[in-house]
């Protein structure tokens, strides 16, 4: 039977880790309201971007050079890209872990491909340098904090990539601010960019539409990796604040659970001594 | 209510006023364009400059646009820039140092200078000064 001094030091402990994960917990919490303000002050740009993309799309659809463009034109995936948003520290319940099995799910189902991957954050990276794949590149120590700068350089790299052969097509994989409670795995195809013309509008044209559209694809590009960066980052807060929320009260069953064997060891012990020194004091008569 | 617009002005990071105006001047990439109510719809790119816009209560008001596209439609103006600030947000020393550093990378181009960097820039600390100096 373990002695009090050990139960109340477990007590003890688990109280310690409780006390940290109720604190990370609501670090989460507060960070993830601003976290969302991102994703929603993103989207108006975004929606607008999308709609000019369609309309510059449909006047320009005849053009040749816009047929092949490098960036439009869908071919044989022979060579792809695929960027993984992962977070960089744990904690976060299954936020990493569903990534990386969807990312390895994703590549298991190319077996013909050649696939490089692109990593940010230090779970994905620590996950995929040891294994037997192709890395084109990695950021880390930037997954909460990523926004246009971050965005800016990797959407770069996609695209000049994609333009000069080295990869025929480009996913994104990250998690989906849903809501609070849920995460969604997203994979979404970012290159060739996929356009559907809209309407055609008789807009007056500053500049020749085929022109515009060759200048605006990069940053159509940009704004969807941009968009997963913020997602992702809203996500890991929001999985972690319920991950922490789960440990809490986890601690706080455990530390109930451990009371109550304390108090039943204490009786015990007593209950003992009053049988010894009843009996002891029997044998004396 | 007829007769004004609806102004639109959006970053990538965050949308940045939404407001009724009467009439809107916008730093084109071949000029500018002064837009009022009942304008053809058109769509061209932005170029570095100084925005301006009149309120209802015929207040003029600057902010500096750097890159981007404007949509303009009868009765509004979407501008989608890659950066943009209020007049009042901007810091003029700030803006003046950029100015001054990236003016000075191009008359002493050093070797891995990009030139066309430093232009762009030039051309966005200038649109910033040439907005705080309207707003005086």
């Amino acid at each position: 039977m373990p002695s009090l001094i050990d139960i109340r030091r477990r007590i003890r402990s688990v109280k310690n880790t409780q006390q940290i994960t109720k604190a990370m917990k609501m670090v989460s919490t507060a960070r993830l309201r601003r976290a969302q303000e991102r994703v929603i002050n993103a989207r108006p740009f975004s929606r607008m971007a999308g709609e000019i993309l369609r309309s510059v799309a449909a006047a320009a659809s005849g053009a040749e050079s816009v047929r092949e463009h490098p960036l439009l034109q869908p071919r044989e995936e022979n060579n792809v890209q695929l960027v993984i948003v992962s977070a960089d520290r744990g904690l976060a319940g299954g936020f990493n872990t569903n990534l990386i099995k969807a990312a390895q799910q994703f590549i298991a189902e190319r077996p013909d491909q050649k696939i490089e991957l692109e990593l940010l954050g230090r779970k994905a990276r620590d996950f995929f340098t040891r294994r037997p794949v192709q890395v084109s590149g990695e950021l880390t120590g930037v997954s909460l904090t990523a926004g246009l700068p971050e965005a800016t350089a990797l959407a770069e790299k996609l695209t000049s990539r994609i333009t000069a052969g080295e990869t025929d097509a480009v996913y994104i994989l990250y998690n989906e601010f849903k809501s609070i409670l849920t995460q969604k795995i997203t994979i979404r195809r970012v290159l060739p960019v996929e356009v559907q013309a809209g309407p055609q509008r008789d807009y007056i044209f500053e500049q020749p539409p085929a022109e515009m559209l060759a200048r605006l694809l990069p940053k159509y590009v940009l704004l969807q990796v941009l968009e997963a960066f913020l997602e992702s980052a809203a996500a890991e807060h929001a999985a972690r604040m319920t991950a922490m929320d789960a440990a809490t009260t986890n601690a706080n069953d455990v530390i109930n659970k451990l009371t109550l064997y304390m108090n039943r060891v204490r009786q015990a012990s007593i209950t003992r001594e009053i049988i010894e020194v009843v009996s002891g004091a029997s044998a004396l008569e | 209510m007829a007769g004004m617009l609806q102004l639109e002005v959006a970053t990538p990071e965050r949308m940045l006023l939404k407001e009724q105006v009467r009439e809107v001047e916008v730093p084109g990439a071949g000029g500018a364009l002064g837009i009022l109510p009942g304008h053809a719809p058109l769509l061209s790119e932005l170029g570095n400059g100084r925005l301006s816009y009149v309120l209802e209560n015929g207040h003029r008001k600057w902010m500096a646009v750097c890159g981007g596209y404007v949509e303009v439609q009868s009765d509004r103006v979407r501008i989608l820039a890659d950066s943009a600030e209020n007049a009042d947000e901007i810091d003029v020393n700030r803006a003046a140092a950029a100015l001054k550093r990236a003016e000075e990378r191009i008359l002493n181009p050093l070797p891995g200078i990009d030139v066309a960097r430093a232009l762009n820039a030039v051309a966005r600390a200038q649109a910033r000064l040439a907005a705080i100096k309207s707003a005086r």
